[in-house]
């Protein structure tokens, strides 16, 4: 899973894809959680930080980092898993 | 002459091709004599285009859309004026104007002031009551009736002839053929506008508009005629030019007295072939067109605003006839951080 | 080191040419607590869903009501109506403020009754009233609100073996101007049916003609409706005297005020754009000041208005159930409270806050109920809060008709908890169990 390379993401949480030139707002967290994958992290790995950091059970996290990616993959903005 | 520095917050910041009057506005206050105008634009989209015209705009804030209620609208406000000091605000939108109405008073306790009629002349004018209005004022109106169900829409074949208008509440117009045109405009405007739907009788003839101000003491401070010259699918002069008709400024004047308007209007009428003329809609707002009334002679929005700070205003007498108006769009450049920044702000 | 508070990840494409909600602090203000208790402790004392009304906001809105009438007309007299909502402790403390009670069936009639509400203070309207209620209500000197014909014949044939003379009224239905037009109750004022009924009456000569009432319609959005409404009552009861020199002691406005709720279809909300308490009175009073009668002979007013008094008082209290996404990606939230608990949903766009404080960032929600059913949606579509499974939420302004028009269906109805002047809570009403439901069924002997 890789985060397409000319994808813009600004502090404020915008992200921008210079493809198709779709805008898109990210809250925090999924800021977070993009910045990671960008970084090529694996579930696992993202999981053990958030849960760390916030009050939040790992069932429910999974379930929301699914329908997250499962988001980016709609909007096109990661490729298909390898 | 000491120009009066004022800071004075617009909306209808959607210079597009049904435009908001907000540009007419801003352009008519940075020509005030008497004024030093500093504009804030008050948005609800992030793609209205006056948003990125620094030169007439100096700072924009987004504003929730009046249907989410006059409390979130003024809790918005508060925080502009924190930061802007604004002391008078002109709302161009007509969907606005009984929001920012019925928040008025705490407004003027927060000090901004507006020059908007009172509830009941702008109850009485609405497109749902035009008929009596029309009676009351001995105005031709063209027959109306305001239906709220699909099933009244059968029954309308004794009142009107083919094509008529179908119109909402506060904004669209469509022209129907028949019954089931009718039925398509009723369903799309009424899912978008809400109820009633309003059924008014088409009339042939010319378009004439007049815009103008009250004072809301019966006096009429401006008034300037106007013949549409082109105007576009959608209904609007897309072209117009000034004109002298006494009976059309005359109607304007006898409007204001009795009605004791306040603030500023547009009197949409139609000139039939045997020269008489029908009212078909009052808008409690300055038209988009207003900037041919600036260019002949009579700054509304500059006369409006000393009015909302209670200043002397002598009324417009006489303006030049046979100026013309014409539009024109245009494609300006704007850096993808700008909008990114009201997108992510609401403020730019 | 405390950890922060969980928002899930979201990435919300910007429409363009929409605003970027986010940018703009738009959101509702939490409901954390209502009349100083804490939404989570009252959910957690008293389960979810439930029900909480406020003792404070009936009465305070009561007085305003009160207020509104009584300072353009001097006399004036509230009926509960007890349909909207007939439990005991809402009852009473109507009647506490002064309230007769209206009621429309037998069921209801003997509920006021156990309210202590004495006989004559009892309005009794509807379609069907039994002989043996009309009997009950006649011997208590109730009044009586006449819808039909046979419903007069039957009052004319009692009185004889009862040795009483009834006291009636009609229920008069007309064209005020509205749509739709409520016709199918009482007599018809423009075609002549309610002089008939009033000619009938007077003529039996068994019968006190008391008042005149009308029930023009339910959440109405024009005053001036009410304006004529009272025109032509007071043109009927100024028509009796001329005919029949008799004087009808009061006037009945019924009820139909709209409460603060948004209704579907319309663009501002209900808060902003509903008439108030001010503009009703002031159509029905100055219409009635502005008749022939004279100052000292003014009829009494009486209001029925139910869904205005009590809407704002009752609140309903949640839990999300779950969070998913429909094949369209639009996202939805499952909640524990379904129409059967609030059918009002069907034609209101109920205000929905969460429980607490959460960040500005939002999601376009469908909120649906917990029954299995198509039809079980709360909001079709709402901006809310990143809620998680489990959070609390407040649904605004269901103190009409939802506790008494609530189903028991696939499940058990909750508790109702009303919140006195003091703060202090109290269940009015248990919630429902197993027993009470089993109790009431038979198993025939083959099928034990």
């Amino acid at each position: 899973m890789k985060l397409k390379e000319n994808i813009a993401i600004s502090d404020s949480g915008y992200l921008f894809n210079p493809s198709t030139g779709e805008s898109f707002v990210l809250n925090p967290l999924g800021m977070e959680v993009l910045q990671f994958v960008k970084k090529g992290k694996s579930f696992e790995e993202i999981s053990k930080e958030v849960l760390t950091r916030y009050s939040v059970d790992s069932i429910t996290f999974e379930k929301d980092y699914q329908d997250f990616i499962h988001q980016l993959r709609q909007y096109l903005l990661i490729g298909s898993d390898e | 002459m000491n120009k009066k520095r004022v800071t004075v917050g617009i909306s209808g910041l959607n210079a597009i091709d049904s435009p908001g009057p907000g540009m007419a506005v801003a352009m008519g206050l940075h020509e005030a004599r008497s004024l030093d105008v500093r504009i804030i634009g008050l948005a609800y989209e992030s793609l209205e285009p006056m948003i990125y015209m620094h030169d007439l705009v100096d700072r924009t804030y987004q504003l929730p859309y009046p249907s989410s209620g006059s409390d979130m609208i003024l809790s918005r406000l508060e925080y502009i004026q924190e930061m802007e000091h604004i002391d008078v605000i002109i709302p161009n939108f007509d969907a606005e104007l009984y929001s920012f109405m019925k928040i008025e008073p705490q407004l003027k306790r927060m000090g901004i002031r507006m020059f908007l009629p009172a509830m009941e002349q702008y109850e009485e004018r609405h497109k749902v009551n035009l008929s009596k209005f029309g009676e009351k004022y001995d105005i031709l109106v063209p027959h109306g009736k305001a239906v709220f169900e699909p099933k009244e829409v059968f029954d309308i074949k004794s009142e009107f002839t083919f094509p008529l208008l179908v119109k909402g509440k506060w904004y669209d117009a469509y022209i129907a053929y028949n019954i089931e045109q009718v039925l398509t405009c009723f369903n799309k405007i009424s899912a978008k506008w809400g109820l009633p739907v309003i059924l008014q009788k088409f009339v042939h003839g010319s378009e004439y508009n007049v815009t103008g101000l009250g004072d809301g003491a019966g006096t009429t401070v401006a008034a300037v005629a106007m013949r549409k010259q082109y105007i576009t699918d959608k209904g609007k002069a897309w072209a117009g030019i000034s004109i002298d008709d006494t009976y059309l400024l005359e109607l304007t004047r006898k409007f204001v007295t009795a009605t004791k308007w306040r603030g500023a209007f547009e009197l949409e009428m139609i000139k039939t072939q045997d020269n008489k003329y029908y009212l078909l809609e009052i808008n409690p707002r300055i038209p988009a067109w207003t900037y041919l009334a600036v260019g002949v002679g009579q700054n509304i929005p500059e006369a409006l605003v000393r009015l909302a700070l209670g200043l002397k205003v002598q009324p417009y007498e006489s303006y030049d006839v046979g100026k013309l108006f014409i539009r024109y769009s245009k494609d300006m450049i704007v850096d993808r951080e700008e909008f990114e920044k009201l997108s992510m702000t609401g403020e730019l | 080191m405390e950890k922060q508070r969980y928002e899930r990840p979201i990435l919300k494409k910007l429409e363009m040419g929409m605003p970027g909600k986010f940018g703009v602090a738009a959101n509702l203000p939490p409901t954390t607590h209502i009349d100083g208790i804490s939404v989570d402790s009252l959910v957690e004392t008293y389960g979810s869903p439930v029900f909480i009304l406020s003792e404070k906001t009936i009465r305070s809105v009561f007085k305003r009501a009160k207020k509104a009438f009584t300072t353009r007309y001097p006399k004036v007299q509230f009926a509960w109506s007890y349909k909207t909502n007939y439990l005991n402790a809402v009852c009473r403390i109507y009647h506490q403020e002064g309230s007769w009670a209206e009621v429309v069936s037998g069921f209801e009639y003997d509920k006021a009754i156990a309210n202590g509400v004495q006989g004559q203070h009892i309005i009794f309207n509807g379609p069907d009233k039994s002989a043996i209620y009309l009997e009950k209500a006649i011997r208590n000197d109730s009044i009586l609100h006449i819808d039909h014909l046979d419903e007069l014949y039957t009052i004319i044939e009692l009185t004889e073996k009862l040795a009483k003379k009834p006291k009636v009224a009609i229920r008069v239905n007309m064209d005020t101007g509205i749509q739709p037009m409520w016709d199918r109750f009482g007599f018809n004022y423009e075609n002549g049916q309610a002089w008939d009924a009033l000619n009938k009456i007077m003529h039996s000569g068994k019968l006190d003609l008391v008042g005149l009432h009308t029930h023009i319609g339910t959440f109405i959005m024009s005053p001036q409706a009410y304006g004529v409404a009272a025109q032509k009552l007071a043109d009927l009861a100024i028509g009796i005297r001329q005919k029949y020199n008799h004087t009808i002691k009061y006037i009945d406005m019924g009820g139909g005020f709209a409460s603060a709720n948004t209704l579907k279809g319309f663009y501002y909300p209900g808060s902003d754009t509903n008439p108030t308490f001010d503009d009703y009175a002031e159509a029905i009073t100055s219409a009635l000041l502005n008749t022939q009668f004279t100052p000292d002979n003014l009829p009494l007013l009486i209001l029925e208005t139910g869904r205005a008094l009590i809407d704002e008082a009752g609140y309903l209290l949640g839990t999300v159930i779950a969070n998913k996404r429909l094949s369209t990606g639009k996202r939805t939230t499952i909640v524990d409270i379904g129409i059967n608990l609030l059918f009002t949903s069907f034609w209101y766009e109920h205000k929905l806050t969460p429980a607490r404080h959460y960040s500005q960032y939002t999601e376009a929600t469908t909120v649906y109920g917990p029954l299995c059913m198509n039809i079980d949606v709360i909001r079709e579509n709402v901006n809310l809060p990143l809620l998680n499974k489990g959070d609390h939420f407040v649904i605004h302004h269901v103190g009409a008709y939802n506790m008494t028009q609530w189903m028991q269906f696939i499940t058990l109805r909750p508790k109702i908890v009303l919140i006195d002047q003091d703060g202090t809570a109290h269940v009015i009403r248990e919630n429902e169990t197993m027993d009470n439901v089993m109790n009431m069924e038979h198993l025939p002997a083959h099928l034990k």
